[in-house]
């Protein structure tokens, strides 16, 4: 531990608390912001579980869970201990092996999602805290490829969920797993691009830089043109298979879904790394769209609380959203699904993507914005005409095709 | 914006006055003709109305009552028949609390009270006996039997509201809820039935 690492572009991170080399009280404060990071995630997961069904119940004018500690607060722990406490069940026809690897797989992506978000740090200065005398951001790590990391880690997390239905060796698990790897591959290219929107806007990849690019109200949200921060929201939501857009365990449907072979603390993995994914979907979307911890420092005195308690409540209102959602849609079936996804969000966001990058080399080359902005929204309805044209066509020979073969249309 | 009128109605209903009730911890009151545990009822002067005449057991749809008539003693009668109920069991694991054993008798000596917390945890416990069903034969009210979580009031009256219309079918009783006579209660004056929405009298059931 005594050698130095020289300051320079870090694999890990532009953190300057890691700029001046490792020594024992610096690994201390980067194990310290891993420990925090996880335990406040497992907190607020628990919370979380416990906020939505206390809030559907309230939308449903229920109750909901009000007997285990004040208000029902300690619900989900009871239910946890209760997992822990069930038989583990592997089927007979089950791929071992696969099966108790998926739950992993769904878990461990949703964790380390989180370690790339900013919670807090002061941003009109340089956005860092002092901890310990040492001066470093309010995340654990800050990754050039930041945003990157976030798209792959999800991708991963695909695959948690795919070869669980997959290895259940049953009907249900099977068919669930279909549907989510198709789901979430389609709208995975419809979050890209709506992130792609936020990159081209800040120039980094790097969550800190697109944070920072946010301070005093330049969010991205109105800086992309809220259309990408719209097709985020709904391409977020099917990306965590949450209602409207739940075909991957619709239970009426499908039993479980890709978990219904599962039991014991191995559901309870899965269960968890979808509420993660709940929160740090919103964590990220504050990151990217709503400038973070950026918000009104109101006192002098511990100034660092109040980012902290900005981006707080900023993801707090998204998980509102999201249990509202919960609330009041109904399902999509499956080709709705489709549609959207392919059909109107990619379209749309790989559109608009296109049209900020015009306007960014437009700004660039000095070009007249107005001739741009008119040319280019000329030739997006030119676009989106033959788009749905082609589409109409496809329906109606598809229509025509059926009617030859005598199948009902 | 007709799409959003359901995120309007999901939002009000958080502010609404809740219906549930936190069950353990508050309990509401139970329907006067609330179908729960069975008692067998005794005439004023102690004897079981039960004649062992099997058409409870005939009538019930979940095959849950099993009944063995026996004929009475001469030398000391359970019931003033001829016949009286030697064997009765009621399996709880299987009662649907449907009430047709109750109108199928023609003694009145099975009846439902309002009882329906008894958890019991043995299979022997959940089948109820003769003995276990019969009112006391000194005050008339049911068996507090150990698992059985008896709310005050519960055990009065338990077989007061049974009959709208004379058992005897005596016509000048139409419309008026009359009783037979009880252990504990005597009989109880006839009442006049509350005036149904038709005109038609009522056929049975009909008192509140």
């Amino acid at each position: 531990m005594s050698h130095v690492i020289p300051s320079g572009p870090l694999v890990l991170a532009a953190d300057p608390l890691l700029n001046q080399g490792l020594g024992p009280g610096i690994v201390g404060i980067v194990l310290l912001k891993v420990v925090v990071a996880f335990v406040l995630l497992l907190v607020s997961v628990m919370l979380m579980i416990w906020f939505e069904r206390k809030l559907v119940a309230d939308m449903h004018n229920r109750i909901g869970p009000s007997v285990a500690g004040p208000f029902g607060i300690l619900q989900t722990l009871a239910d946890g201990i209760k997992l822990f406490f069930k038989e583990d069940l592997v089927p007979d026809r089950a791929d071992r092996i696969v099966f108790k690897l998926a739950p992993y797989l769904s878990l461990i992506p949703a964790f380390l999602v989180f370690a790339i978000v900013p919670i807090g740090g002061d941003f009109s200065g340089d956005g860092t805290v002092t901890l310990f005398g040492e001066r470093t951001y309010l995340q654990v790590a800050d990754p050039p490829v930041g945003v990157l990391f976030f798209l792959a880690l999800s991708s991963i997390a695909v695959y948690g969920v795919m070869l669980a239905g997959w290895s259940s060796g049953s009907k249900y698990p099977l068919l669930g797993s279909v549907r989510a790897s198709a789901q979430m591959i389609s709208y995975e290219a419809a979050l890209g691009l709506a992130i792609a929107s936020v990159f081209l806007t800040s120039g980094s990849l790097s969550t800190h830089d697109i944070v920072a690019g946010q301070v005093a109200g330049h969010w991205n949200v109105l800086a992309t043109g809220v259309v990408p921060f719209l097709v985020f929201l709904v391409a977020g939501t099917a990306e965590l298979n949450r209602p409207p857009f739940d075909l991957v365990e619709a239970e009426q449907e499908l039993v479980g879904g890709f978990h219904t072979e599962y039991s014991s603390l191995r559901f309870a993995l899965f269960f968890l790394a979808e509420f993660m994914n709940v929160i740090t979907m919103s964590a990220i979307a504050v990151t990217l769209f709503l400038g973070g911890p950026a918000g009104p420092i109101l006192t002098d005195t511990l100034g660092w609380v109040w980012p902290i308690l900005w981006f707080g409540l900023k993801v707090f209102a998204f998980l509102f959203g999201f249990v509202w959602l919960r609330a009041t849609l109904p399902r999509f079936r499956y080709d709705q699904l489709m549609d959207l996804g392919w059909k109107v969000l990619i379209p749309v966001s790989l559109g608009w993507f296109l049209l900020i990058a015009t306007l960014n080399v437009a700004r660039d080359r000095g070009w007249p914005i107005l001739v741009v902005v008119l040319g280019g929204v000329a030739v997006m309805v030119v676009a989106a005409a033959m788009l749905s044209g082609a589409v109409d066509k496809a329906r109606a020979d598809r229509l025509a095709g059926a009617e030859d073969e005598g199948v009902d249309a | 914006m007709g799409y959003f009128r359901g995120f309007a109605v999901t939002f009000r209903k958080m502010f609404e006055q809740r219906v549930t009730t936190p069950y353990p911890k508050q309990k509401r009151d139970k329907p006067t003709r609330f179908h729960g545990r069975h008692v067998l009822n005794r005439y004023e002067d102690g004897m079981e109305k039960c004649i062992g005449c099997e058409l409870c057991a005939g009538v019930c749809p979940a095959q849950c009552i099993y009944v063995r008539g026996a004929d009475n003693p001469e030398d000391a009668p359970v019931s003033p028949g001829e016949r009286y109920g030697f064997v009765y069991e009621i399996n709880y694991l299987r009662c649907i609390h449907c009430d047709l054993c109750v109108e199928a008798c023609p003694t009145e000596a099975i009846t439902e009270t309002n009882l329906f917390e008894f958890s019991f945890t043995t299979r022997a416990d959940a089948v109820y006996t003769r003995d276990e069903l019969l009112v006391d034969a000194e005050t008339g009210q049911p068996n507090h039997l150990p698992w059985e979580d008896w709310r005050p009031g519960d055990d009065e009256h338990t077989s007061g509201w049974m009959r709208a219309t004379a058992s005897s079918g005596d016509s000048t009783y139409q419309g008026r809820v009359a009783w037979s006579g009880e252990l504990g209660y005597g009989v109880r004056a006839a009442e006049p039935v509350e005036p149904t929405e038709s005109a038609e009298p009522p056929v049975d059931g009909g008192g509140s």
